[in-house]
């Protein structure tokens, strides 16, 4: 076996569960092995003169209504049940894999979807009815109760091999053994078997589980194992009908049947999870996950050098949004992630601010941690976090929630995921206003189908009732934007508001955000990685990179951009004069890893302008001397490029 | 605020498909009919299957030959195969299952006799088991959230999975010799009284609560990491309404689904839960006639149990059509 393959196999059998199971199954099977051996004389034993006792010192189970003791046979009884449980899975999958890989082997014909439905049909039908069926056919007795259970569990079966079948079958190896002439059987056996084996033993022991207990069933009914054999299910059927007498009679068969089911139950489903289940590592149960707590920097917290302006106390009442300081951080693999490492800027009422950068760079994580939307096993950390002068770091009240639920709106990268599938969008709207607003649901659904309308939403009335599926791209994105505007929103934070959407549906949306701002002066943070539209429609513009800004702009001033990766995201727009011929120009190298955050400027690796200094101390955020509302990270801000390297960094980019 | 909004117009409408709806039913009742066709054969096909005479079984080997002849002839077995299914068919349409061997009463009357306590019994059970898993499954699936309760999950999938297994006449057997006949606070027989109900349907229902709960649990995680639930918490909506009411309805389609599987399986599981406690259903005649070789009842009882399976698998259907439309539409 390959080493990967031995790992998930020994990380298997560290899960207390799936030793339990394991040892309990060993000892089943050594008492299968040796119970006729060992106690076979005293399961025989009749005492006429002590019939239907409770336990007593002899007898720890009591005696059956021969005197016989109920210990021992039940001891005896777990050769039979075992071994006709694994004669009617092994017709179980035998069965199934003839049923299932027909289809495989018959082709497209008739015959192979007959199969195929024939298959269908039988596994909408339980198990139980099944083995009721079969039972009849084949007569009451421990064989007719093989065959049953065999053939009641080979429908399933024969589905899993057609499903996992049909999964290799897919698979460019197999293809190409076709395409290569090799005949299907050929392909079944040589390339196909061998591949679906694992899941088929997997759940080979849990069907094997299932029929130990099934036949315990049949035998319980008088329908299985007759006297004088007996099995679990027999000695328990005895058991039950003196219940009121020795209620240890019917129990401890039953725990009997219950133990050996588990056991191959467990050991089958630990298996699986361990196999199936990669990467979730098993190591980390015992230890509590970080729970999102807020966490005030200072000791704990480490946020990126601070800046003059940054420090600057609390600023007039015109800002929607201060951010200090800001750090997102996740448990990772070897120690804590970092996506986000320490952002500082301020949101003015009206104002309208894009953050851009490559994808991995934090813009993401940095919108939804302003919002406070972070995922629960994301941790935060800032010196200041205010929005619309609530503070984010404190739980919030109810007041609050009312407070960000109506003046603040979020709008999403994909409408096709974001608005709820099964509820109308007219409710999703609604509940804004019956929620926050202290509307009814009548006044809310009106005031829902008005916003539907302000957002350009033809037939709002008949829309308002639709679900979103019935909705066009472009459509639920505005719906989204009509859900912002149910309240009287201050800010908007659209995260990539257009990526997902159509060319032609990106200017509808843009638009439609550049009105609902123009007209009542609010502001908007706007996530891009696209330079060109935050140049568009924004006011101001920052740059971040690795977790950081970098830059901080007015948007109009881009062309004389300081930051090398400003210059160079710049750079990468095509525009009228973009010559055709020439490849598109792109950035060369790679993005750092939040895991992995070099010392020194982040983009020291990718810069033209990098020297050791770079490589050593990470530049802050510094305010422009001679322009104080730009704000640039570099040591070398401003310097001209050396243009042939350029082109040559372009020609071997990836 | 003012709806002054300079957007462009919006692309054209789109067009909305001949009835999806239509299309569906006649997709639904077409499956219903196959798999009832292949149900009526079975159950006629079963008599002839037995290897040898099932009547010379059913009498007993010292019964007179006349007697065997007599009862072929009654029950038809000498017609030609195809005349007796003709004939079973249009018993079928009548109301006629045929008469039974031992107690020569009609079939019919028999499974109308029968068939109440037991669908009793199962309807029961299943409200039961829903009534517990839903609540159960959500409140594991808020508190075992991603970043959250490794160890109750843990402790709960292991418990779920070992409860699971027990099978419904084990734990019948248990609960009898607790409650009725070690306490004594319960019945443990019949169904003369509302609390003679009590263990039996704890029994049936705590297997598939149990592999219920685990489902819905599961399917909470994973609609608590949709955008929508971010969309519904951006909202600022209280935590009851983002998961009662924004990730429940996503959550519970799965669920409904297996709970149709666990409704079919319900209607079968009676046979051993009815055994155990003596409930005078169609489980403890079935097992009686297969004992007694009481064919025509034995037919009668399959094709009834395989009917309830068949319309629980359709009303399961229909209803997640109901609930989430796209299933439909989404469906080839």
């Amino acid at each position: 076996m390959p080493p990967a393959s031995t790992r998930r196999w020994s990380r298997v059998a560290r899960t207390p569960l799936a030793l339990v199971a394991i040892a309990l199954l060993v000892v089943v099977a050594a008492l299968a092995v040796l119970g006729p051996v060992l106690w076979g004389a005293d399961a025989e034993a009749v005492d006429t003169g002590n019939i239907l006792a409770g336990p007593s010192a002899r007898h720890w189970a009591g005696t059956d209504n021969l005197g016989r003791d109920i210990a021992a046979r039940v001891l005896v009884a777990s050769r039979l049940s075992v071994v006709l449980a694994l004669l009617a899975v092994a017709i179980a999958v035998v069965v199934g894999l003839l049923l299932g890989t027909a289809p495989f082997l018959l082709g497209r014909g008739r015959a192979g979807r007959l199969v195929t439905a024939a298959v269908n049909i039988a596994v909408a039908f339980p198990g139980m009815l099944l083995a009721l069926f079969f039972a009849v056919v084949f007569g009451v007795g421990a064989t007719g109760a093989v065959m049953a259970i065999g053939l009641a569990g080979a429908p399933g079966f024969a589905r899993l091999v057609q499903t996992l079948v049909s999964g290799v079958a897919a698979r460019d190896f197999v293809a190409a053994a076709r395409v290569a002439g090799v005949g299907r059987g050929r392909i079944l056996v040589r390339h196909v078997l061998p591949n679906i084996a694992e899941p088929l033993v997997v759940n080979a022991t849990i069907g094997a589980g299932t029929a130990l207990l099934s036949f315990a069933g049949l035998s319980f009914l008088g329908l299985g194992v007759q006297s004088p054999s007996f099995d679990w299910g027999r000695l328990l059927y005895d058991g039950a009908s003196a219940l009121y007498l020795n209620p240890a009679a019917a129990l401890v068969p039953g725990a009997a049947v219950l133990l050996a089911g588990l056991a191959f139950n467990l050991v089958g489903e630990s298996v699986a999870k361990g196999l199936g289940v990669e990467g979730l590592g098993i190591e980390g149960l015992g230890v509590p996950v970080g729970s999102g707590r807020w966490v005030l920097p200072g000791r704990t917290a480490a946020p990126g050098p601070a800046h003059a302006a940054a420090d600057a106390p609390d600023p007039a009442d015109d800002v929607v949004l201060g951010v200090r300081d800001l750090a997102v951080s996740f448990r990772g693999p070897s120690g804590p992630v970092r996506p986000v490492r320490g952002v500082s800027f301020d949101v003015h009422r009206g104002e309208s601010v894009g953050i851009v950068g490559e994808s991995g760079c934090g813009k993401s994580l940095t919108a939804l941690a302003v919002t406070r939307l972070l995922d629960d096993d994301a941790r935060l950390e800032a010196s200041r976090l205010h929005l619309l002068g609530t503070d984010l770091r404190a739980p919030q009240a109810t007041a609050d929630r009312r407070k960000l639920g109506t003046e603040l709106a979020v709008v999403f990268q994909d409408p096709m995921t974001s608005l709820n599938p099964a509820r109308r969008i007219g409710a999703q709207l609604a509940e804004v206003a019956t929620h926050h607003q202290g509307m009814t649901r009548r006044e809310a659904a009106a005031r829902a189908v008005d916003r539907l309308d302000a957002v350009r939403i033809p037939d709002p009335g008949e829309r308002a009732r639709q679900y979103p599926h019935e909705f066009s791209g472009g459509m639920r994105q505005r719906a989204m934007i009509g859900m912002g505007l149910m309240g009287t929103p201050a800010l908007i934070v659209a995260d990539e508001p257009t990526t997902a959407l159509d060319v032609t549906v990106q200017r509808q949306v843009l638009d439609l955000l550049s009105a609902v701002r123009d007209s009542d002066a609010v502001a908007l943070l706007l996530i891009s990685h696209d330079v060109a539209v935050v140049g568009e429609v924004c006011d101001r513009v920052l740059v971040m990179y690795a977790g950081r800004i970098v830059e901080d702009l007015p948007a109009a001033e881009l062309a004389t951009a300081r930051h090398p990766y400003t210059r160079a995201l710049v750079d990468a727009v095509p525009d009228m004069d973009t010559d055709l011929d020439e490849p598109l120009a792109t950035i060369p190298g790679r993005p750092v890893d939040p895991a992995d955050v070099p010392a020194g400027c982040a983009y020291a690796a990718r810069c033209p302008l990098a020297d050791a200094r770079c490589r050593a101390q990470d530049p802050a955020l510094v305010s422009d001397p001679h322009a104080p509302a730009r704000r640039v990270a570099c040591w070398h801000a401003g310097e001209p490029l050396p243009a042939e390297r350029a082109v040559d960094l372009l020609v071997e980019s990836p | 605020m003012t709806a002054t909004v300079n957007a462009p117009p919006p692309p054209t409408d789109r067009r909305r498909e001949p009835s999806p709806w239509l299309r569906f039913g006649a997709r639904r009742v077409g499956r219903l009919l196959v798999s009832l066709f292949v149900l009526v054969t079975a159950s006629f096909a079963m008599i002839h299957l037995i290897p040898g005479d099932p009547v010379r079984g059913a009498l007993g080997p010292t019964a007179p030959a006349e007697l065997v002849a007599a009862r072929r002839q009654a029950l038809g077995l000498d017609d030609p195969l195809l005349t007796q299914y003709l004939r079973y068919l249009e018993g079928l349409f009548t109301g006629d299952l045929g008469t039974s061997l031992s107690s020569q009463l009609p079939v019919s009357g028999i499974v109308a006799q029968r068939l109440p306590a037991t669908l009793e019994l199962a309807v029961l059970a299943f409200l039961a088991a829903v009534a517990v898993a839903i609540p159960l499954g959500v409140a594991m699936g808020v508190l075992t959230r991603r970043g959250h309760g490794r160890r109750t999950e843990l402790a709960f999938t292991t418990g779920s999975i070992v409860v699971a297994t027990v099978p419904d006449f084990l734990i019948g057997v248990g609960l009898v010799s607790v409650f009725g006949v070690g306490l004594g606070w319960l019945p443990g027989a019949g169904n003369d009284t509302p609390a003679a109900y009590v263990l039996p349907v704890i029994a049936l229902a705590v297997g598939p609560a149990a592999i219920l709960a685990r489902i819905v649990r599961v399917e909470m995680v994973a609609v608590l990491e949709a955008d929508y639930v971010r969309t519904a918490r951006a909202k600022r909506l209280p935590a009851r309404t983002v998961y009662l009411g924004h990730a429940l309805p996503n959550a519970v389609t799965a669920a409904l689904t297996l709970g149709g599987l666990l409704l079919g399986s319900m209607v079968a599981g009676t046979v051993l839960v009815e055994n155990v406690f003596a409930w005078p259903g169609l489980g403890s005649t079935i097992v009686q006639s297969i004992l007694t070789k009481d064919y025509p009842v034995v037919q009668a009882i399959v094709l009834v149990y395989g009917l309830g399976v068949l319309l629980a698998n359709t009303a399961v259907d229909v209803a997640l059509a109901l609930l989430d439309p796209r299933s439909t539409i989404r469906e080839d």
